[in-house]
């Protein structure tokens, strides 16, 4: 079975709709040519930049503080057959999100999930977590790993 | 009288025209490109996206070619810019404990959880200015440590908690609506959450030289860093077309959770209180200092004497944005020239009457 | 959280209709708006270019398309609070987070204008913030068949009349103690298929006829 589909729906879809923002719209492009997906659709809203306001935790866990802004796009479109699409993704990369959108809408037509799933969602999770597993190698290889020389009681 | 006069316009215009030209410099050398700045002079973007309080690279890139190098210059286009822009809402806080950690130290415990990750650090540098960065030498890719399993990396003030000997992380009475500076004019005495929001956005060598006065007996507040770490944090937004919450993507923070040894007061038993630092891109100057101002900005909450500058949060808050500071001390240099001569009648005036008086004075001496 | 799917085989009609163009149509409205507040009485002609779902109107729709946003809390009365197409589609196009009581509103949309409740239930901001107070948007179904109200005040060249209908209750006596509050006191827009009128808190009315 595919991992999409054996969690419950809205993790999935929330789940490929972050593979979605944290590609590249180069990425994007080029999987879907390679899936051979339509990307015919009506935009509803946007492609449009505007802000989000981004939260910390006072003490990290305590009560929510405003910490700054950040530029997010977002699009709604809706495909030929009716099927409405939503994408957000951080920066102001327009045609990047209008493809995720599409991709999302794509998503939720049950009959090109799986196609979406495979082609889209698997290989951007895999290139994903490979940077992810770098980068923190790179940071594993600078932990200190501590000795004792002289034990003060000796 | 009043005479309101106009001119200037080719003036200006042509200034404009030489500022493009000096900015662009010489043209034998090859314009600087935006990658370039976000990937070479990561650090100087980090610090316009803090304090311009816009997190955006390529956006704070433009910013310093633009303002040709001056920080505060392209923290102000910065903060124009974001005003043009809509606002689609709040994100969910941010969870600094799940953090992909590029670096992350305690200076309180040799061995916590996580271990001490140095990362792309200057600590440990040696200041030597080094030459062959000026040829464009190759530079070796870094080690890796493929063994390294993902270990979590709880936040020291959990480890802490645990013996009761420090200050929960700091809550808010419930039903507490979390401020916005952006949206509320501030109002004094501001809650802590409105003054982190301040403080996050204030000026890095005001808030640096504010910390440094407290430690140097200034509102002493015996503090250690309990941990800073860096990396990248999942920003996820409630949005009213989805039922749950959409993942943006990840933005790059420094967090520093400072303690601060605590004698105790009427209001609180003795113990570690803890000051909060969390900023933009990778800053830990900025995010210690900022930690080290608001652990001192909460002398009343905490019962202590209001005795340095430190401590006033008048004093501190209302002076921390550089756009505000810059916009009013560089406003100096603008046409003043009718309130000036307002000033020169009246200065006159006065020195007229200071004459007539001494005379005055020196004529009644003459006739005693 | 387990939840149902609902969001992936999310009908499109709660989402379609917005603004064709939104930063025109949006400007187009809030013209509109801006000279029916700074004369009082007079009927504005727009053309509302949205579909909303039942029973919000085209023009009210617009109205709030064009004023709502992310930092302005909207309160909805029973009429559309049953409605959660409604409610959905307010959301998507405005992002205007639902305000808990009638106090925390910054607007108000009225689909019954009949059934509404005093207007000192809303914010009638303070002495020192007086436009922190709710505005409302008033459904009604025409401005020129209703009982004549005779208007005075700022932005009236002597007298205006207009003939909205249906009106709150007891509407002639809740806007005299509306204008009591001065400062203070809420504003209303009237949203009707031939245009926008309003009635700000200057202005008085001199007589019901009709």
């Amino acid at each position: 079975m595919r991992r999409g589909q054996e969690r419950e729906p809205n993790a999935a879809r929330k789940a490929a709709m972050a593979a979605f923002a944290q590609a590249s719209r180069d990425q994007l492009r080029e999987l879907i040519q390679a899936a051979g997906l339509s990307t015919e659709a009506k935009p509803l809203r946007g492609p449009e930049t505007g802000l989000v306001t981004v939260r910390g935790r006072i003490g990290g866990g305590g009560a929510s503080f405003n910490t700054g802004e950040a530029t997010v796009t977002r699009a709604t479109v809706q495909l030929p057959s009716g099927q409405v699409g939503h994408a957000y993704a951080l920066g102001r990369d327009k045609e990047k999100v209008r493809l995720a959108a599409i991709l999302d809408a794509t998503w939720c037509a049950e009959e090109t999930r799986a196609t979406v799933e495979d082609k889209i969602v698997a290989p951007l999770q895999r290139l994903q977590a490979e940077a992810d597993a770098r980068r923190r190698a790179e940071a594993a290889a600078t932990k200190v790993d501590f000795f004792t020389m002289v034990r003060g009681e000796d | 009288m009043y005479v309101a006069v106009k001119g200037g316009e080719a003036a200006i215009r042509n200034a404009h025209r030489l500022l493009a030209d000096r900015r662009r410099g010489d043209r034998s050398v090859p314009a600087l490109r935006l990658d370039q700045i976000v990937e070479q002079l990561g650090l100087g973007v980090d610090r316009v996206m803090s304090e311009g309080s816009l997190y955006d690279r390529e956006l704070a890139a433009l910013a310093i070619v633009q303002a040709r190098g001056d920080l505060i210059e392209a923290i102000f286009l910065v903060r124009a810019y974001r005003t043009t822009l809509p606002r689609f809402g709040y994100t969910r806080p941010i969870d600094t404990a799940a953090m992909l950690a590029e670096r992350r130290v305690s200076a309180t415990y040799k061995d916590l959880p996580g271990g001490q990750v140095l990362g792309p650090t200057f600590d440990y540098t040696h200041r030597l200015l080094d030459p062959e960065l000026a040829t464009g030498a190759e530079v070796a890719q870094p080690d890796r440590r493929e063994d390294a399993d993902a270990e979590p990396m709880p936040r020291v003030s959990d480890i802490l908690g645990h013996e009761g000997l420090i200050e929960a992380d700091g809550p808010l009475p419930a039903g507490h609506v979390t401020g916005d500076i952006t949206r509320e004019p501030m109002e004094f005495p501001m809650d802590r959450d409105t003054r982190l929001q301040a403080l996050s956005r204030g000026d890095e060598g005001f808030l640096l030289a504010l910390a440094y006065s407290t430690q140097r007996g200034y509102a002493r507040s015996h503090p250690f860093v309990g941990e800073v770490r860096i990396g990248e944090v999942e920003l996820e937004l409630d949005v009213p077309e989805l039922d749950f919450p959409v993942t943006l993507g990840r933005i790059r923070v420094t967090e520093c959770q400072m303690v601060n040894q605590f004698k105790g007061s009427a209001k609180a038993p003795p113990q570690f209180t803890r000051g909060y630092g969390l900023v933009f891109g990778q800053s830990e100057r900025k995010a210690m200092a900022m930690s080290l101002c608001d652990r001192a900005l909460r002398a009343s909450e905490l019962g202590e004497d209001i005795t340095a500058a430190a401590q006033d949060e008048e004093f501190v808050i209302s002076h921390s944005d550089n756009v505000q500071a810059t916009g009013f001390v560089e406003h100096l240099k603008l046409p003043h020239y009718v309130d000036f001569q307002a000033e020169l009648d009246l200065v006159r005036r006065m020195r007229a009457e200071h004459e007539a008086k001494s005379a005055d004075e020196t004529h009644r001496e003459a006739a005693e | 959280m387990p939840r149902t799917d609902s969001s992936a085989v999310q009908t499109a009609d709660h989402i379609t209709g917005g603004f064709a163009k939104p930063v025109f149509d949006a400007q187009a409205i809030f013209r509109a708006v801006m000279d029916a507040m700074a004369r009082p009485g007079t009927i504005q002609p727009t053309k509302a270019e949205t579909q909303p779902p039942r029973p919000l109107s085209p023009v009210a729709a617009a109205i709030t398309l064009a004023l709502c946003d992310n930092d302005t809390p909207l309160w909805l009365d029973p009429a559309l609070r049953q409605s959660a197409a409604v409610a959905s589609w307010l959301g998507f196009h405005t992002g205007a987070p639902s305000a808990d009581t009638p106090a925390d509103a910054h607007f108000a949309l009225v689909a019954d204008p009949a059934g509404l409740i005093a207007f000192e239930n809303f914010a009638q901001g303070t002495q020192e913030y007086p436009d922190r107070s709710t505005t409302l948007i008033l459904q009604v179904t025409s401005l020129s068949s209703g009982a004549q109200l005779v208007l005075e005040g700022p932005g009236i060249d002597g007298r205006a009349a207009f003939a909205p209908t249906p009106l709150p209750r007891h509407f002639v006596e809740q806007w005299k103690q509306n204008r009591a509050r001065f400062p203070r006191g809420v504003d209303l827009i009237f949203a009707a298929p031939e245009g926008i009128a309003c009635l700000p808190r200057t202005t008085r009315i001199r007589a019901m006829e009709g």
